[in-house]
């Protein structure tokens, strides 16, 4: 189908050493929320970063019929877009600046004010829009990352790739971010996938969870299906019970850690 | 929401105004420090140890035929030479520092701080105590080619370093900084072996001096100038990008290998231009764009410029103060560079942490 965004045997790692070993996944379509789940050093960031180029990957990796793997790094960038897990210390550009930035070095014929007001609707939707003319310096923890993800929405890729975007976050940006993911995703046509550790807000926000282990796929599908009392003993060694609240929420109740 | 939307225009104004605001103050400045070089380049072509009075000088720069014979040498074949080398020297070490500092993401990264200087000074050193250097190149060529050959070849290396498979940028800092040690040490070395005559001219090349200046060096700077700047302003959005760290930059669409790699090259050119001509200045490739980055931010389109102009009015300043310092004595250029730079730029750093 049009748009979507096919894995199939995808091999990527460091120095030879794979850490994703043929990884394939059920085709993901537009308009689609996908959480990435696993303990530390599953290889959700080494997916990532392989999906969006930063690493060599070798397998198939298709976008709406289109080779991913075979194209430039402008044309891929412009297609897939990166969220690395956090913005670097010491940098003197404004909020605003590094939007623009990113929208320049795109190439996009796009005049400068209608670059301004691009970023700047951006900023507005994730409510830092007092933000733009600070400093990344003068920023929260909080703040960065919602510079940081507000750089990445600005270039409206087809596929966006957000390594723990809500690690900084409070409660509440945390639930807004995610609902603003979900929000992109509807309203644009977008694939998002999201790397979390937190099992209740993937289940919240997402159409569907790959529970990644050891470089491989342990579980795909509807929350419900993903994160299970099975799959978390075996992925996380936790006894766990997975049940629906009042609401019909699923919620992830750990007992205990199983050795 | 509705609201939000009604007032999202407003909003976009009110944050475009205060943007092009900075953009215009940051013209502002690129401006400033461009009249600010002019007048230090004026400043040093007035400034020498024979008594030429300024108004002569100036004369003498519009209208050559109203000078003696003496003067005009002095005017056209020493002061003016001296002083445009000083401009491009320092106009070119400060260019290839901001690019240095960005391209390896530390503010310690400079031409002086990695071994490019004290590559260009072995070769020098090669080329005047042992005589070795490129064939069929003699004469007052050997040794700013030879200078320039090493200085090229250390940043190759780097390169190289930076080429290899999993080599961090961090790693490319430590790999410059051994470098440093290692041709320090080779220089010794040839000092050690030495005639006490050759010890001497090496010691004096190692200083850093604008005596050395003629009109073919500061014409082969410039052109050398001329042709790297243009590249650097266009991947000055790049350049910017790359300040959010490669994943971002590469995830923005930015080659980042292959801004490194012409980044680097022009560094090459631009430090090993520079340092074959005049020897070692240290400072200037450091403290430059220190300054262009405390007065206007990370905004490459304007850091790149003001890096070039206040690395070009800084040596020119230094120039002057070489002259002046002692009275009848033209010190060493290079040894004036710290003395000028370093309260500069502290005073700089204590302003901007206060504001």
């Amino acid at each position: 189908m049009s748009g979507q965004l096919s894995i199939e045997a995808l091999t990527a790692g460091y120095h030879d050493a794979p850490v994703i070993k043929a990884l394939s996944l059920p085709a993901l379509s537009p308009g689609e929320v996908i959480s990435l789940v696993g303990p530390n050093a599953a290889g959700k960031s080494t997916l990532m970063r392989a999906l969006a180029g930063l690493l060599p990957a070798t397998g198939r990796l298709h976008l709406g019929g289109q080779d991913v793997l075979a194209m430039g790094i402008a044309q891929r960038a412009s297609l897939v877009t990166y969220m690395p897990q956090a913005l670097p210390q010491g940098v003197g550009l404004s909020v605003l600046e590094t939007l623009l930035s990113a929208l320049e070095v795109a190439e996009l014929d796009l005049s400068e004010q209608a670059r301004i007001a691009r970023a700047v609707s951006v900023l507005e939707r994730l409510g830092v829009a007092k933000l733009a003319m600070r400093r990344l310096d003068e920023l929260s923890g909080g703040q960065r990352q919602l510079a940081a993800l507000a750089q990445a929405l600005v270039r409206t890729p087809r596929v966006l790739l957000l390594d723990e975007p809500t690690s900084a976050l409070d409660l509440h940006y945390q639930l807004r971010v995610l609902d603003l993911a979900r929000e992109t995703a509807r309203e644009q046509g977008m694939i998002v996938m999201i790397v979390l550790h937190d099992l209740q807000a993937a289940a919240r926000v997402s159409d569907r969870v790959a529970v990644l282990s050891q470089g491989a796929i342990d579980a795909f599908g509807a929350p419900e299906d993903a994160i299970t009392p099975e799959v978390l003993a075996r992925v996380y060694h936790v006894s766990a019970r997975v049940e629906r609240c009042a609401r019909g929420r699923l919620q992830v109740i750990v007992d205990d850690v199983l050795r | 929401m509705e609201q939000a939307e009604v007032n999202a225009p407003a909003a976009a104004a009110d944050i475009g105004a205060q943007y092009r605001a900075v953009v215009a103050r940051r013209a502002a400045i690129v401006a400033g420090l461009a009249l600010v070089s002019v007048v230090a380049l004026l400043f040093d072509v007035i400034t020498g140890p024979s008594s030429l009075s300024a108004v002569t000088v100036l004369q003498g720069l519009f209208q050559p035929d109203a000078l003696s014979p003496s003067q005009s040498a002095i005017v056209w074949q020493v002061r003016l030479p001296y002083a445009l080398m000083a401009v491009l020297v320092g106009a070119a070490l400060s260019l290839a520092g901001a690019e240095m500092q960005t391209i390896l993401n530390n503010a310690l990264a400079s031409p002086f701080t990695l071994g490019v200087s004290s590559a260009a000074s072995f070769g020098a050193s090669l080329a005047i105590v042992l005589g070795v250097g490129i064939p069929f190149l003699g004469g007052d060529w050997l040794v700013p080619v030879n200078a320039f050959v090493f200085a090229f070849g250390s940043v190759l290396l780097l390169q190289a370093m930076a080429r290899l498979r999993g080599a961090g940028v961090e790693t490319i800092v430590l790999f410059g900084i051994a470098l440093v040690f290692a041709f320090n040490a080779l220089i010794a070395l040839v000092q050690f072996v030495s005639s006490q005559e050759a010890l001497q001219q090496l010691v004096f090349w190692t200083m850093g001096s604008l005596s050395r200046a003629t009109w073919s060096s500061v014409g082969v700077l410039a052109v050398v100038l001329a042709l790297c700047a243009p590249f650097s302003m266009r991947a000055a959005s790049a350049m910017t990008a790359l300040r959010l760290g490669e994943d971002r930059a590469q995830s923005f669409g930015v080659d980042v290998r292959r801004l490194r790699f012409f980044s680097m090259l022009r560094v090459s050119l631009l430090a090993g231009a520079s340092v074959a001509f005049v020897g070692a200045i240290g400072f200037i490739g450091l403290v430059g764009p220190h300054i262009a980055r405390l007065l206007l931010g990370e905004d490459h389109r304007f850091l790149l410029p003001a890096s070039l102009l206040s690395g070009a009015a800084l040596m020119s300043l230094a120039s002057v103060a070489s002259k002046l310092l002692v009275p009848g004595v033209l010190m060493p250029v290079g040894i004036v560079t710290a003395m000028i730079g370093v309260p500069v730029f502290l005073l700089l750093i204590f302003r901007g942490s206060r504001a």
